[in-house]
């Protein structure tokens, strides 16, 4: 495979091909698919420890002056003012309000309790963000350090996830409450903790430089090995995440797509602030004929896919955004944005998959919560 | 039955061709390298005895986690049985593909498309695209 050449790899992309990962183009990175099977790699998540090469994801990190009140005019949720350790999931809208990424903003302390700024954003966003962020913050000395590709960032997730961290880690990664982190050393190496993810589990992700990366994802996949957890696959990440009810880049999201429609009201703070895209996020709030992000579980073990059309009796009333059968739930569910007025709880619709109509009812989102 | 005594399309199906009734009945299945590369099977759409087929055309298809694939018939002619009980037992396609995961039965018409392989070119076929 001659394109093979130009894609971006991962310091653990060698690990990958040496125990079966199927590597897949994406976006412009080498990243393993799957490694044994895909339901095997989500429900060890679930049960045990799933670990993920995160390393495509886009980690830029900010210095200069002001730098929280300038992400704060970029972000649809206040990231000014946070407490120094606190991590904010939060949407990018371009002036008309179409969503440009969503990402982490992370406010945290390095290893000598000084505060910085960084932020992870969509690998096949990353350039076009760190493109936005350059051309609104001229006139300033804020400088974008991107080390996307100099660094690596794991994945360590489950309920026996923290556990294993711990073993490893000079910081608890229990002791950090859910959205925060901090610096630390890991295997004696110095890393970014934080008690976060994209599964629905409990867990932790680790950023390091390129060169730890190995020694690291190493010790803690002999500790997951030991306890029946193991690696896992973009494949597995993407069941994961829908069950979990968490949307997805390019399926759930794009620039088409306003705020208002996600169903992210967490993520959406409008209050006494200003930022781009923030006008047209009010004018959509107004608009009923909006379709908002919703849950749907079908009837059977079939998937509806991205593009599949809703549909209430004869009428169509939406999309699908994603859809699987999913692992855990043993059911076939979907994300859709479907018509505010068919999309209470139990509403009864169809989902056209290849020009058969399947029986569908509204569900809650999150599909799946980890029990507590 | 064994995977040398199959033929076999370059979309992964396999045909057994018996003689019955002064005529030809065709077993067609999928191959265990195309098993294996799905994983996860979870749902197969089948169609009913009686529709006709078309060599190269997609009689049905089967789903995985991650992905939907067509399947393709290798032969012409008419379904004269399908494996029904297939769907709900999926699992079968892994452990017994050239056997008990045979997924439909095809009345011949006309000739064997010449394009088919036997066991040996298919697996080079396989090993290629490695």
């Amino acid at each position: 495979m001659d394109s093979d050449k130009q894609l971006l790899k991962t310091p653990l992309h060698q690990w990958h091909i040496d125990h079966q990962g199927r590597m897949v183009e994406f976006a412009g990175w080498s990243m393993p698919v799957q490694y044994t099977s895909i339901i095997e790699e989500h429900q060890q998540t679930r049960n045990s420890i799933g670990m993920f090469d995160v390393s495509h994801m886009g980690r830029l990190y900010f210095s200069g002056t002001n730098v929280a009140e300038f992400l704060d005019g970029l972000t649809t949720r206040r990231v000014a003012g946070v407490e120094c350790g606190k991590i904010r999931y939060s949407l990018m809208t371009n002036d008309s309000g179409g969503i440009l990424d969503d990402v982490l903003v992370y406010h945290l302390p390095d290893l000598n309790g000084e505060p910085f700024h960084m932020m992870v954003v969509n690998a096949s966003n990353r350039a076009k963000i760190v493109d936005w962020l350059n051309e609104r913050k001229s006139g300033t000395d804020i400088q974008i350090d991107d080390r996307t590709e100099t660094s690596a960032m794991i994945a360590v997730q489950g309920p026996l996830a923290n556990e294993a961290v711990k073993k490893l880690s000079d910081v608890d990664p229990d002791s950090l409450p859910y959205y925060t982190g901090t610096t630390t050393r890991i295997c004696g190496k110095e890393a970014i903790l934080s008690r976060t993810g994209y599964t629905g589990e409990d867990g932790c992700e680790i950023m390091i430089p390129n060169e730890d990366a190995q020694l690291i994802w190493d010790e803690v996949f002999s500790l997951a090995a030991a306890a029946q957890g193991g690696a896992a696959g973009l494949a597995a990440r993407d069941t994961l995440r829908l069950e979990a009810g968490m949307p997805l880049y390019g399926h759930e999201l794009n620039e088409a797509t306003n705020p208002a429609q996600t169903d992210l009201k967490f993520a959406i703070q409008m209050k006494g602030r200003e930022f781009v895209g923030r006008t047209s996020i009010a004018e959509a709030r107004k608009d009923s004929d909006l379709w908002i992000r919703t849950g749907l579980e079908l009837e059977g073990r079939r998937a509806a896919r991205e593009d599949c059309k809703v549909f209430h009796g004869e009428q169509a009333v939406g999309v699908v955004t994603s859809g699987s059968y999913t692992p855990t739930l043993q059911k076939s569910i979907s994300m859709a944005y479907i018509h505010p007025d068919h999309r209470e709880l139990g509403t009864a619709l169809s989902v056209d998959i290849r020009g058969k109509l399947h029986k569908a009812t509204v569900v809650k989102v999150p599909f799946y919560q980890r029990p507590v | 039955m064994t995977p040398e005594e199959l033929i076999f399309a370059e979309t992964h199906e396999w045909a057994h061709i018996a003689e019955q009734d002064g005529g030809k009945i065709a077993t067609i299945g999928i191959s265990a390298n195309a098993v294996e590369a799905l994983t996860d099977l979870v749902y197969m759409d089948l169609p009913a005895a009686g529709t006709a087929v078309t060599a190269g055309n997609s009689f049905g298809e089967v789903e995985s986690v991650k992905a939907t694939s067509e399947l393709y018939s290798p032969m012409n002619g008419e379904i004269v049985e399908v494996n029904t009980s297939l769907p709900d037992n999926l699992e079968i396609l892994n452990s017994d593909p050239y056997g008990e995961g045979w997924i439909i039965k095809v009345k011949v018409s006309g000739d064997t498309p010449e394009n088919l392989m036997d066991y040996a070119a298919y697996q080079k076929q396989c090993d290629e695209a490695h």
